[in-house]
């Protein structure tokens, strides 16, 4: 019961101070419609259903790992962070708390691509349900991958810059808008370890049917990666901020 | 058994060895400070009895609970303040206190009333409803305290509580110690200020480059030290010639004239008074004062750790900027 107080607590707040302020709204939403917006305009005989599975990945991916690592590495500088190390909360329940506010942002970011397409195509085929499975496991294993970065980092500028370096290169390696297929042979080992690839691949399943994995197995590989990055996670956590 | 065991604590950075070895015990309902300049090891070794850094320690415990396998459940009655006012400047005062009620475990009907209290309490109920950001320094350091006693912790850690802070305020908070202690709150205090730690610790720990050089009440530090024993006259006249004529009746005092004409009777035995009132009765100097000059702590602390007393005023100086 304690722990839910302050867990719930913990994850309020951060909607209310982070989240909720009008200029991370904003990006929210405006950095998923410019991305779509620039598809469409650059491949514009392209379907827009097949352009979907990857602007809301990229839309979740965008929104909660520089998200996670800045507001993480800014508590931790103005040492507010030093409170919820010292109360007396346990790690895990810390560790929750934190993502749980970006793991929403990201879901709410998913959703203006989805929003947006409605208006233009006919959205009537999706499974609904797999497709909010699959984004709720892209913006976990996302806001891990955050959380993972703000342990690495001693200052914003350097979160960001971090954030940047993992997320870039992921656009180009988990099929997002290349597909895996048409990748170097020697790059595709790679993609098979990220996190993205399985979400996305997930997404282009329900969205286009066009997946080249079973959703089963996607599924998966994300539980595992969300399970390890958690406990790497918290093992960093425990050594590098306790010092 | 103490409210707080520690012993043989150390703490070491790569090569450097900041807390080396130190051991202490403070009773239930006391207030302890450790007195020391800067650099000296006060907030290594706080941070690792609250668990917020890694101890080597043979023994620390919190009302029975061993910090280092039980660090929750030993945070959970522990108050904790750090040297930073670290509260989140985007709330205002009201929000940041019933937040860090929440971290521990508290519900809405208990930390709303208590939250509302304690900004009474420390005259901050006008500033509830502004963000922190906008709080002065000394506003800043209250609600940080405001907010470790939210919980109403069995134990109190306060570094360095009045340091860089306006008069006003770090008398509220001295005031707020006191209280506390009354209340039987047990309190660990750091501090640089001599005059602090004498005012308001029951005992105290001169710690310097990571040791305790000396501990104890005032008394039994000023104990510590051989000192000269010397007595203050304050007659209604005297001359030029007395200190030679009593240096010449009381062998083995050292006998001078203050500015303000006080006479300053120094030895390093004790001096019988009746012998030298007999002497001024004679010489018809009447005495209107007699009194013991005792070294003062200042002079106990620089004695014992071989520290410059200025060492501390620097600091002072430039904390109050
Ligand atoms: N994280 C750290 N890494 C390296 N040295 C440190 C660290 N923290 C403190 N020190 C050093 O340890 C010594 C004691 O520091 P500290 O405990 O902060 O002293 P105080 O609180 O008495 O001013 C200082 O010389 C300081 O430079
Ligand atoms: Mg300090």
């Amino acid at each position: 019961m304690k722990s839910w107080i302050a867990f719930w607590n913990i994850l309020k707040k951060d909607i209310k101070n982070y989240y909720l302020k009008p200029p991370n709204i904003s990006w929210g939403i405006i950095f998923p419609l410019s991305w779509t917006l620039m598809q469409l305009i650059r491949s514009p005989g392209r379907n827009i259903l097949e352009l979907l599975p990857g602007l809301i990945s990229m839309s979740v991916l965008f929104g909660t790992t520089s998200m996670l690592a800045v507001t993480i590495t800014f508590e931790r500088s103005g040492r507010s962070f030093d409170r919820l190390l010292l109360a007396p909360i346990s790690l895990n329940v810390m560790v929750l708390a934190k993502i749980a506010g970006t793991i929403l942002f990201g879901i709410f970011n998913a959703f203006v691509p989805v929003i947006f397409a409605s208006f233009f195509i006919d959205l009537s085929a999706i499974d609904w349900g797999l497709l909010l499975l699959a984004v709720l496991m892209i913006a976990i294993t996302s806001s891990l991958t955050g959380l993972l970065i703000a342990v690495s980092a001693k200052q914003v500028f350097e979160a960001q810059t971090f954030s940047n370096f993992f997320r870039f290169p992921m656009l180009f390696l988990c099929g997002l808008f290349i597909p895996i297929s048409s990748l170097p042979l020697f790059l595709r080992p790679v993609s098979f370890c990220l996190p993205l690839t399985y979400g996305t691949d997930i997404l282009r399943g329900t969205i286009v049917g066009a997946n080249i994995l079973s959703p089963l197995l996607s599924s998966g590989m994300l539980l595992i990666f969300a399970v390890v990055l958690f406990f790497i996670c918290r093992h960093n956590i425990n050594e590098k901020w306790i010092l | 058994m103490g409210m707080v065991n520690v012993s043989n604590l150390k703490k070491t950075y790569g090569n450097f060895t900041a807390v080396n070895d130190i051991s202490f015990e403070i009773d239930k309902g006391e207030i302890f400070g450790f007195l020391g300049p800067n650099g000296a090891g006060k907030t290594s070794t706080l941070n690792m009895i609250i668990g917020l850094s890694r101890p080597t320690a043979e023994e620390i415990t919190v009302d029975g609970i061993d910090v280092k396998s039980q660090t929750k459940k030993a945070q959970a009655i522990m108050g904790i303040v750090p040297d930073e006012s670290n509260l989140y400047n985007e709330m205002d005062g009201f929000d940041n206190l019933c937040f860090c009620a929440a971290l521990y475990g508290m519900r809405k009907e208990e930390r709303e009333p208590k939250a509302r209290q304690l900004l009474e309490q420390f005259r901050l109920k006008d500033a509830g409803k502004r963000p922190f950001k906008a709080y002065s320094k000394g506003m800043r350091r209250k609600l940080t305290i405001a907010a470790a006693l939210i919980h109403s912790p069995q134990v109190l850690f306060l570094d360095e509580p009045t340091t860089g802070i306006d008069v006003e305020s770090s008398r509220q908070i001295r005031d707020m110690v006191l209280e506390l202690k009354k209340k039987g709150t047990t309190i660990f205090l750091t501090t640089h200020y001599i005059e602090e730690a004498e005012r308001i610790c029951d005992r105290i720990a001169f710690i310097a480059e990571g040791q305790i050089v000396a501990s104890g009440t005032v008394p039994q530090l000023m104990e510590s030290i051989s000192h000269d024993h010397a007595i203050q006259f304050v007659t209604d006249k005297n001359f030029e010639s007395l200190p030679v004529e009593l240096e010449a009746l009381f062998k083995g005092n050292e006998v001078t004239i203050r500015p303000d004409h006080s006479l300053v009777m120094a030895s390093e035995q004790r001096i019988p008074l009746f012998p030298v009132m007999e002497f001024f009765h004679n010489k018809e100097v009447e005495v209107y004062e007699a009194r013991e000059l005792r070294p003062s702590l200042e002079d106990v602390f620089v004695k014992l750790t071989g520290i410059e007393s200025s060492v501390l005023k620097k600091d002072k100086e430039k904390g109050g900027h």
